[in-house]
């Protein structure tokens, strides 16, 4: 599928909605732009110039307290001007006053929005009204994509596991339909050529023809983690406990909740990672999300560092965007 | 008026006629091919050399916006359309505001027709009051009004006692009765068919079962009360094979299809492109391929627009906040002529499915050329080749997939009652 819409006439990063159809150099490239950002999180001044004069609207149809704190260190720490718009998702269901409100944002020379929106397709969209000068950042379209998750994840794996996802088996547990970060995951898993992407879950829970997404489905948690790297857990929302999709919370932790048991089906130095927040006891045990192994934490403070790298790319400053034409 | 169409190519499949002849029309009717009738004096002479006359066409579904939402279309806006199109008769869908449930916005619906004069305008009665599924609709009076036939609309019958009493109460009327059949449950809350691409683009699926489970009741219940049903718009492969054997074993049931659905599959939702927002979804490879081989072998017989004209607003939002809906009648002709070039269908068989047959679905003789039949007429440049723009569309819905596709087959003329109605000055 096309996704020329995120890409300027040089093949370079304009808008960074999806991970699908991205080349595998586009993904190492923000990696490594991140490795380069880490640095300046250790730093006592946390600030690079690169985005000085450039102002990003964070648009949150949807409510978030991580990713938008993290998108907005993340600009700061560029030395970019934020925004942070909270915008009830009730007052702007009409597609016209959410073009509105973007042109007015526009007409205040806006570079960026970071747009978080419950409708898959809302980045998509956005992306294709605004005007020319400005980027598109998606943070989260409905069930659709996550990107700077999905690539904070492959950054967190890339630092425990190295460059060579070729001999990495990653599962990712929980809530596949519903998910947008397990979406993002699987492209950017696949496009790095992990040597095999699970999915472990009820079949309540994974979309019909997931595995035309390149992963292997399993509805069994011992066979699904067995011998795994890396194993993701993903939120499984409460609301998902009506609309007969899984019958309670305790069967679900029995039948696909990671305990300690549960994971020492894996390799013993797998790593576990979960996008957060995490619900205790129901998709994870305390002590695995607290133990040796999680590197959920880390996972937060890498996103800084992604995200800085996603809008410096966008924004075209970045010294790596210049000359590399597709 | 009198008014002859000179040196056309006349294909009327109803009469098994295709000939190049004159048609001389008088008093709003046919009356006579070949030569002229005594005491015909030309009054109108359309040189149709080099073009097909065709019967009117016969669309069983277009919504035309009108009473409730005249700023996406209206009566006069939409049947002007459908002129353009070669359309002459065309049913519209119960789903007003207020819906089509009393002799009121019957009586309304066809004064705002009769006005505009640009095509038969046949409403199809709400099969219950406020399309709400929970009484049956006084048939009797909504038909003796000017219904043609009673329909759900767009609204799933979910109780399958109403839908029984409906069917029986029609049955013994001799009402025909058009179902649009969706699980409501399955069905709810998804936007596009559940499939690769709603896996993908994490869209909430309708399943092609939420159709099949329908129609599959539908079915039986069609069978037990004896009604003369029709399946509108179909979508899947597996419901057609339901409904070819309801009609092996005999059961009086028809089924219509969208052009749309066969041409067009959930491959190209592409990146969330909101024209391709429809209802029924678009479906897989395999469903389009099963449609176009039912339409075919006569399980479908009839082909509509689905015509749903929208605001450009309508289509400027995410994905699942669009409106469904496709503004077609302007294609209608031209796509399923189409299906000529790509061998699915003789040039006889395509012309019927969108003339005669739609009629004889809801009782109506329109769709035919013959001696004496109602002077609506259609004639069309076959080889003339156009695309559809913004520009092109005379519907105020500029809503389409097919913008930018270059079709061929253009309207040139279309007469209503022996009355030219369009006329394309093409040179």
């Amino acid at each position: 599928m096309p996704n020329n819409i995120q890409l300027d006439s040089n093949g370079n990063l304009r808008h960074f909605l999806t991970v699908e159809g991205l080349k595998r150099q586009t993904l190492t490239e923000i990696l490594d732009l991140a490795e380069s950002f880490i640095t300046v999180d250790a730093q006592s001044v946390k600030k690079v110039p690169l985005l000085r004069g450039k102002t990003i609207a964070n648009l949150f149809f949807e409510s978030s307290t991580r990713t938008r704190t993290t998108f907005e260190l993340a600009a700061k720490r560029l030395s970019a001007d934020v925004l942070n718009i909270n915008i009830q998702t009730s007052a702007t269901s009409k597609g016209e006053s959410l073009l509105d409100m973007l042109h007015n944002l526009e007409a205040m020379h806006c570079d960026m929005f970071v747009v978080r929106h419950a409708d898959s397709g809302a980045a998509h969209f956005i992306a294709r009204h605004v005007a020319p000068h400005v980027s598109v950042v998606n943070a989260g379209d409905g069930r659709h994509a996550h990107p700077t998750q999905g690539m904070l994840d492959m950054f967190t794996i890339r630092r425990h596991k190295g460059p060579d996802f070729g001999k990495l088996r990653v599962a990712i547990v929980g809530d596949i339909m519903h998910s947008r970060v397990a979406r993002s995951q699987i492209h950017a898993l696949n496009i790095l050529g992990v040597g095999e992407l699970r999915a472990i879950a009820p079949k309540t829970l994974v979309p019909p023809e997931a595995e035309a997404l390149g992963v292997h489905v399993f509805h069994d948690m011992a066979r699904g983690l067995k011998d795994v790297d890396v194993v993701i857990m993903l939120r499984l929302q409460r609301e998902r406990m009506q609309g007969a999709l899984i019958p309670s919370g305790s069967e679900f932790f029995q039948l696909y909740g990671l305990s300690a048991d549960t994971l020492a089906l894996a390799k013993p130095d797998a790593i576990v990672m979960h996008p957060g927040p995490i619900n205790r006891g129901i998709e994870i045990d305390s002590a695995v999300a607290d133990g040796g192994q999680s590197v959920i934490l880390e996972q937060v403070s890498n996103g800084i560092a992604v995200r800085m790298a996603v809008m410096s790319m966008c924004l075209g400053r970045a010294p790596e965007a210049a000359g590399e034409g597709s | 008026m009198h008014t002859v169409i000179r040196n056309g190519r006349l294909i009327d499949p109803a009469n098994r006629r295709d000939e190049t002849a004159d048609i001389f029309i008088a008093a709003g009717r046919i009356a006579a091919i070949g030569a002229a009738p005594t005491g015909f004096t030309v009054q109108k002479d359309i040189d149709a050399r080099g073009k097909w006359v065709l019967p009117g066409l016969v669309d069983l579904r277009a919504h035309l916006r009108e009473p409730g939402q005249k700023h996406k279309g209206s009566i006069a806006s939409e049947t002007r359309a459908a002129a353009a199109g070669g359309i002459t008769t065309l049913c519209c869908a119960p789903d007003t505001s207020p819906v089509i449930d009393t002799v009121a916005v019957v009586e309304l619906i066809r004064r705002r027709a009769s006005e505009a004069g640009m095509a038969h305008v046949l409403p199809l009665a709400a099969l219950t009051p406020g399309l709400a599924g929970e009484q049956i609709s006084e048939m009797h009076g909504l038909l003796q009004a000017g219904c043609v036939a009673v329909s759900n609309g767009k609204t799933p019958m979910a109780n399958t006692l109403v839908l029984r009493r409906a069917m029986e109460y029609a049955a013994g009327l001799d009402i025909p009765v058009l179902l649009y059949s969706e699980d409501p449950w399955l069905g709810a809350s998804g936007c596009v068919h559940e499939g690769v691409v709603s896996t993908r683009l994490g869209l909430p699926g309708i399943p092609a079962c939420a159709e099949v489970i329908a129609v599959g009741r539908d079915l039986l219940l069609i069978e037990q009360t004896g009604v003369r049903a029709h399946f509108s718009q179909l979508s899947s492969a597996r419901a057609v094979e339901l409904v070819a054997a309801a009609q092996a074993r005999g059961v009086t049931v028809t089924a219509d299809v969208s052009a749309h659905q066969l041409y067009l599959t959930e491959l190209d939702v592409g990146q969330f492109n909101s024209q391709c927002h429809v209802r029924p979804p678009l479906r897989s490879q395999r469903d389009r391929d099963g449609l176009r081989a039912a339409l075919a072998d006569g399980v479908i017989s009839a082909v509509c627009s689905d015509h749903q004209p929208h605001d450009a607003d309508a289509k400027l939002a995410p994905f699942p906040a669009t409106e469904p809906g496709i503004s077609a009648l302007e294609t209608l002709l031209p796509l399923t002529l189409r299906l000529v070039e790509e061998k699915v269908l003789s040039l006889h068989e395509a012309i019927g499915r969108i003339t005669w047959q739609p009629a004889g679905i809801i009782n109506q003789s329109a769709g035919t050329l013959g001696l004496g039949a109602r002077a609506d007429i259609c004639i069309v440049d076959p080889e003339r080749y156009w695309t559809v723009s913004e520009k092109t569309l005379v519907s105020r819905g500029k809503n389409t997939p097919f913008l930018g596709w270059e079709l061929k087959g253009k309207v040139s003329h279309t007469l209503l009652d022996g009355k030219l109605v369009y006329e394309n000055h093409h040179p």
